[in-house]
């Protein structure tokens, strides 16, 4: 899923200090099962604003809303309901759902209530972590399914760096060395050989270096 | 402000109240309990939410605090936990408007009767009177 998490109150208290009605606006996908941005950080946030404007003396009005997703036209239109009842809105859906928000209603002040982080799991209750990076040319199938452009943190190709000690990464002891991982992975499955191929210089056109992606299926279109 | 006197919510569970609230409101407040402090009996602290004390503080509390079981104790296990970790969610979210982050504090206290359920409204209420009233009521009020 896309991970996020609450931008700082005083940005968001300042971004929005020109309004007096706020629409919060939630999304029920990835940002809810992070808890970054469903409908119980929607209710915080909104309160959080509505309390801001009241230690700085203004007043604001904060309606709150979450949608099934902010990264489809059909559920950015169901806006509509709203209509009239605010100049503003504060995403906490990921910085997809601002972006869509934005290129559909191209007249309304929108401001994101989070930072989109990473592609992630949880690793365990309240913690998450980055799996993948969305490069656009997966070469799991020769890592072991474990990921060296999202999980080292030089994205190094062919092997360990020479920071690499006892299996953690020099940036962090607390992070695990992603090359010791796929060695010790590709060992168990008896495929430590693939370790000795030498990975050609990486195109990174499909990681966004070539402009903004798109993908299309044709029989999909209409 | 000496004649300040602060509004005070106090959400506490089932288990560290019920003893001191026996007697109802007349037995609570012989206990020298504060009759400014507003006292919410929940189930289990930790079903209280983060917008519910948030809510309180919108709704004009000067201070707020919680009552759970001790950390290691809980009727439930872990909801006193939990409701220590939405508190200290809540004095971030204080600290980061720019507001003391002692107006929220969580205690945990033994279940029973017990003199510690009174002293933590009485102490709230002596730290609220010198912080003074919450900013969020504007000046105007």
């Amino acid at each position: 899923m896309i991970i996020a998490e609450r931008k700082p109150l005083a940005e968001i208290v300042e971004m929005t200090k020109p309004h007096e009605k706020i629409l919060v606006l939630g999304c029920h996908g990835c940002v809810t099962v992070c808890s970054a941005g469903g409908e119980r950080e929607v209710e915080m946030l909104a309160s959080l604003i509505r309390l801001g404007a009241k230690k700085d003396g203004r007043t604001v009005e904060v309606q709150e809303g979450t949608l099934t997703r902010q990264c489809d036209k059909e559920y950015i239109d169901s806006l509509d309901k709203w209509e009239g009842e605010y100049d503003a809105i504060v995403s906490m859906a990921c910085g997809v759902g601002v972006n869509f928000l934005a290129n559909l209603k191209p007249s309304t002040h929108v401001y994101p209530g989070v930072n989109t982080t990473c592609f992630g799991g949880s690793a365990e209750q309240g913690v998450w972590s980055e799996q993948c990076a969305g490069c656009g040319n997966c070469i799991l199938h020769l890592t072991g399914g474990l990921c060296p452009v999202a999980r080292c943190a030089k994205r190094l190709m062919n092997g360990p760096c020479g920071g690499s000690q006892g299996g953690r990464c020099e940036i962090n002891p607390e992070v695990d060395c992603i090359w010791q991982m796929i060695h010790d992975r590709l060992e168990r499955v008896g495929r430590k050989e693939q370790m000795l191929e030498v990975a050609p210089i990486r195109d990174w056109r499909p990681a966004g270096h070539g402009g903004p992606r798109k993908s299309t299926r044709d029989d999909l279109t209409v | 402000m000496s004649d300040f006197i602060p509004y005070i919510r106090a959400f506490c569970c089932h288990y560290t109240s019920q003893q001191t609230c026996a007697e109802g409101g007349d037995g609570l407040k012989d206990t020298g309990f504060p009759e400014n402090v507003v006292l919410s009996r929940v189930p289990c602290t930790g079903k209280l939410q983060v917008s519910t004390l948030l809510k309180a503080f919108e709704d004009g509390a000067d201070a707020v605090y919680v009552v759970g079981c001790p950390i290691d104790s809980c009727h439930n296990v872990k909801g006193s936990q939990r409701a220590a970790k939405r508190v200290g969610a809540v004095k971030k979210a204080l600290f980061e408007l720019g507001i003391e982050s002692e107006r929220i504090e969580m205690f945990h206290l033994e279940r029973g009767f017990h003199p510690e359920f009174v002293a933590v409204a009485k102490q709230m209420d002596e730290r609220t009177k010198k912080m003074g009233p919450s900013p969020f009521k504007g000046e105007s009020e």
